[in-house]
C-alpha cells in the first residue's frame, strides 16, 4: 500500500509541473485589491493559469478608486501594480459585467476550473434604532462613494447647508476620512481627484463642527496612528477631547500592554487633548470633537422639516469586561441630545449575498476554510465546494487595509494550488472563449482593459484642465461612452 | 542599431513618465523587465549581456538625445555610482507637490541627460560602490543570497533580484507590504530607529514582530553585511527553518 502511495506521489510530483502548465481557466469576480493580488499570485504560481477578472463597474480597482480618500493619493499607488497584472498576457479585465444579472454563478462554474469571489462588501451594518430612515442620515460608504464619484451615488445630494454640525457614528479610519473631507479647506481639496459635484457642494457647505461619536473609549478607538496624526496636523482645525474621557482603567492598561497600536493611539489622543486647550477661538474655525462613551439610542426628527434628521439621542456608556481582555459598552440609562443636520454612520460595511452562494448572515461572510467555500458543515467537518473560492472582505469580513489582502490572497492561492496538485481540476473547461460567447449572446457591453485606458486617459485629460490628477467621470453613461469611444 | 532601439524605448519612457505623480520605482522595474525581454527576443549581435547590465539601472533616467551611445560608454564606468544616485532618488518619500516640481525640472529640457542627484554622486569619481551580502528568506524557507550596493534600500534590492517582496505604495510610507523581519536582533539594533511614520505603518503590518521593519526604509550599509531578512507569509511554517519570531 505504501509503495503504491510512494509511486503515486512521485508520479504526481513529476507531472505536477506539466499539470501546472496545462491551461487552468480562472475567473475572479471583483477587481479590487483582493481580486488583483489573487490574480498576481496565481499567475506567478501557475504557468497554465488563464485569468479573467470581471467587475460590475466599468472601472477596475474597487475601493482603491472609490474608497481611498481624495487627499490620500499615495495610497492609490497600488493601482500601478494592479495595472501591470491586468495587462499580463494571461490575464484579462472585463468591466460592466455583473454577476447575478449578466450571468449566474453556476454558469461561471461551468466555464471555469476555478472561480474566486472577491467582490467585497457593498452594503452597511445597520444600527437598528428608531429614526434610521430619516433623510440626512447616510452610511459613510454612501458619502465616500459620493465624493469619490462612484456612478451609483453621484446624485446623492447630501444636505450640507442646513446647519453647522455633522455627527459621525464610529471612530475608525472611514469616520476620519469623511470628517476630514467635511472639514478640510476646499482650496486643498480642489487639487485632488475628488468628484466635481462633491467639491461644489463642499464649497457651499456650512458644516464647521464634526462630532466623532464612539460607544467606547480612546483605548478602543478603531482609527490608526497615521490617520490620527494627519487629522491632528491639519492647520486651522481644532481638536476637542474631554480630559475626563482619557482616564484609563486597569482593563484599559492591559489592552494597551497587549497591543502596541492601542497604546500609540491613546498617547496621540492624550497629547491632542492637552494641546487642544491652548488653541484660540475664531468664528470660521473648524472643529473636530471626539466624543467617547456614547451610543446612539434614536434619531430625532426636525419640527421644521418633517422627515429630516435634527439630532441624535445618545446614551452614556461604561465598559464591562467580556472576557479575554475585551471590553464592551453597556448603557447607563443617562441620555443627552446632540443636534445636527447630517449623520454619517461609519460602523462597518456588510457583504451582499449572491444567489446560489452559501452565506453566513451573522458574520456577513461566505463560509470558508482558508479560502475554500464551504457548502455545509456536519459535526465540525466542512464540506467544500470544488472550484469555488473567496478572497478579501467577502472571506474575512470588512476589516483590514489594502495590504491585508496580500496575505489573504496568498492563503486562497495556497488552497487553489493544493487542489491543483490533488487533481481536482481534471475536466476541460472553455474559459474566456465561453465567457465571450455568453456575454455576446446577452448583449453585455463589456469594458475591457483598453476601454478602461480610454476612460483613464479622458479623466486625466479633463483633470489637467483643472489642475487635478483626474476629473472623474461619474455617470454610467459617461463611463461607457468614454470606454467605447475611438 | 542599439542606439535606434534605445531611442524608441527612450521615447516611450518619456511619454510614460510625466503621467506619474511619483517617480515610480516599480515603473522603472517594469522598464527594466521589458527591456530585458526585448533584448532576449532580439536577434541583433548588439545585445551582449554587458550592455544589458550597464543600461539596466539607468534606463529610467535616459532622456532622448543624439548622444546616447557616447553617454552609455561614459556611464559604463559610473554604473555603480548611478545605482547609488538612483536609490537616493527613490528612497525619499517626497510629498506629492515636491515630487512633481522635481519631476518637471528634471524633464523640462530635452537636453537634460541625468538627474541632479546623479551628478553629485558622479563627483565621487569612478570608484566601485561597495556591496554587502544580504540573505532573504522567502516564504518557503529558502535562502536567497544577494549583493546589495551600499545606499540601496531593501525593497529595491529585492526587486532587482526578482524577490517577491511587494511594494504597493512604492516607498511612500503609505503601506506595509514591504514588511521584512530582521532575523538577528544584533542586526536589528544596527539599524536607525524607525520614524513615527514608519512605526505607524508597521502598526498594521501582517505578522508584526519585535524586529520588524519596512524594507523601503532599510538602507544597505557596511554594518549590515550578512543580514538575514525573512519575508512574512500567510502560509509559512516558521518552525521549519528554526526561526520563530516573537510576535509583537
Amino acid at each position: 500500500m505504501s509503495r503504491r502511495y510512494l509511486a503515486r506521489y512521485l508520479v504526481s510530483r513529476y507531472f505536477s509541473s506539466s499539470v501546472s502548465s496545462r491551461p487552468l481557466h480562472v475567473c475572479i469576480v471583483g477587481s479590487g485589491p483582493a481580486g488583483f493580488y489573487t490574480a498576481d499570485k496565481l499567475l506567478k504560481a501557475h504557468e497554465g493559469a488563464r485569468i479573467d477578472i470581471i467587475d460590475r463597474l466599468p472601472t477596475p480597482f474597487g475601493l482603491v478608486r472609490s474608497g481611498v480618500a481624495p487627499d490620500h493619493p499615495e495610497t492609490k499607488i497600488a493601482i500601478n501594480q494592479f495595472s501591470r497584472v491586468a495587462q499580463h498576457e494571461r490575464c484579462s479585465f472585463y468591466g460592466n459585467v455583473k454577476l447575478g444579472s449578466d450571468l449566474l454563478l453556476s454558469e461561471l462554474r461551468d466555464l471555469y476550473h476555478v472561480v474566486v469571489l472577491a467582490h467585497g462588501a457593498e452594503s452597511d451594518k445597520d444600527l437598528g434604532i428608531p429614526g434610521e430612515t430619516l433623510s440626512g442620515i447616510y452610511s459613510a460608504r454612501e458619502f465616500v462613494w459620493w465624493y469619490n464619484g462612484h456612478p451609483d451615488y453621484s446624485s446623492l445630494k447630501p444636505d450640507l447647508k442646513s446647519s453647522d454640525t455633522a455627527v459621525i457614528l464610529g471612530q475608525g479610519n472611514v469616520a476620519l476620512d469623511v470628517a476630514r473631507i467635511l472639514l478640510r479647506p476646499t482650496t486643498e481639496l480642489a487639487s485632488t481627484d475628488i468628484a466635481r459635484h462633491a467639491l461644489s457642494a463642499l464649497e457651499e457647505s456650512s458644516i464647521r463642527k464634526v462630532f466623532l461619536v464612539g460607544r467606547r473609549g480612546p483605548v478602543q478607538a478603531a482609527l490608526t496612528a497615521k490617520e490620527l496624526r494627519e487629522v491632528l496636523g491639519i492647520k486651522n482645525m481644532h481638536i476637542r477631547i474631554k480630559e475626563t474621557d482619557l482616564s484609563v482603567t486597569p482593563a484599559d492598561e492591559v489592552e494597551m500592554k497587549n497591543s502596541r497600536i492601542r497604546k500609540r493611539i491613546y498617547e496621540l489622543l492624550s497629547k491632542a487633548a492637552a494641546a487642544a486647550g491652548t488653541s484660540e477661538s475664531d468664528p470660521d474655525q473648524r472643529e473636530l470633537h471626539f466624543v467617547f462613551f456614547r451610543q446612539p439610542d434614536r434619531f430625532l426628527e426636525s419640527n421644521e422639516r418633517k422627515g429630516h434628521v435634527s439630532g441624535v439621542n445618545l446614551e452614556k456608556t461604561i465598559l464591562e469586561s467580556a472576557g479575554s481582555g475585551k471590553q464592551l459598552a453597556v448603557g447607563t440609562g443617562e441620555f443627552e441630545d446632540l443636534n445636527c443636520s447630517l449623520v454619517l454612520k461609519a460602523i462597518g460595511y456588510k457583504s451582499v449575498p449572491i444567489n446560489g452562494l452559501p452565506f453566513d448572515h451573522k458574520k456577513g461572510v461566505v463560509p470558508n476554510v482558508r479560502g475554500r467555500v464551504v457548502s455545509q458543515t456536519l459535526e465540525s467537518l466542512s464540506q467544500t465546494e470544488p472550484g469555488l473560492y473567496v478572497c478579501g472582505w467577502l472571506k474575512r469580513g470588512p476589516v483590514g487595509i489594502i495590504a491585508t489582502n496580500l496575505y489573504c490572497a496568498e492563503e486562497t492561492v495556497g488552497s487553489i494550488s493544493e487542489d491543483i496538485e490533488e487533481g481536482v481540476f481534471k475536466s476541460s473547461k472553455e474559459g474566456s472563449k465561453g465567457l465571450m460567447q455568453l456575454l455576446e449572446k446577452r448583449e453585455v457591453k463589456k469594458v475591457d482593459y483598453s476601454g478602461w485606458e480610454k476612460i483613464d486617459a479622458k479623466e486625466k485629460q479633463m483633470g489637467t484642465e483643472r489642475n487635478k490628477p483626474r476629473e472623474k467621470l461619474v455617470t454610467w453613461e459617461d463611463l461607457l461612452a468614454a470606454a467605447a469611444a475611438n | 542599431m542599439l542606439f535606434n532601439r534605445l531611442s524608441r524605448l527612450g521615447s516611450s519612457i518619456v511619454k510614460e513618465l510625466p503621467r506619474e505623480r511619483h517617480f515610480s520605482m516599480r515603473g522603472m522595474r517594469i522598464l527594466q523587465r521589458s527591456y530585458g525581454q526585448y533584448l532576449q527576443s532580439s536577434e541583433s549581435e548588439h545585445h551582449p549581456c554587458q550592455y544589458h547590465e550597464m543600461v539596466k539601472p539607468f534606463i529610467g533616467y535616459v532622456m532622448l538625445n543624439d548622444n546616447i551611445s557616447s553617454a552609455i560608454n561614459r556611464e559604463r564606468e559610473r554604473n555603480n555610482d548611478l545605482a547609488l544616485a538612483q536609490t537616493n532618488l527613490v528612497t525619499c518619500p517626497m510629498p506629492q507637490r515636491q515630487t512633481r516640481s522635481f519631476h518637471e525640472a528634471f524633464f523640462s529640457s530635452n537636453h537634460h541627460m541625468f538627474s541632479a542627484s546623479y551628478s553629485t554622486a558622479s563627483e565621487k569619481g569612478g570608484e566601485e560602490t561597495e556591496k554587502i551580502n544580504v540573505i532573504f528568506v522567502d516564504k518557503d524557507g529558502e535562502e536567497i543570497h544577494v549583493k546589495v550596493p551600499i545606499g540601496m534600500n531593501i525593497l529595491e534590492a529585492a526587486h532587482e533580484n526578482d524577490i517577491e517582496l511587494e511594494g504597493a505604495c512604492e516607498g511612500s510610507l503609505a503601506c506595509s507590504t514591504c514588511h521584512v523581519i530582521v532575523m538577528d536582533t544584533e542586526y536589528y539594533n544596527k539599524l536607525e530607529e524607525p520614524t513615527d511614520e514608519e512605526n505607524d505603518m508597521l502598526d498594521l503590518a501582517f505578522g508584526l514582530t519585535e524586529t520588524s521593519r519596512l524594507g523601503c526604509q532599510v538602507i544597505a550599509k557596511p554594518e549590515l553585511d550578512g543580514v538575514r531578512l525573512a519575508i512574512p507569509s500567510a502560509t509559512r511554517n516558521f518552525a521549519v527553518d528554526g526561526f520563530v519570531p516573537k510576535p509583537h
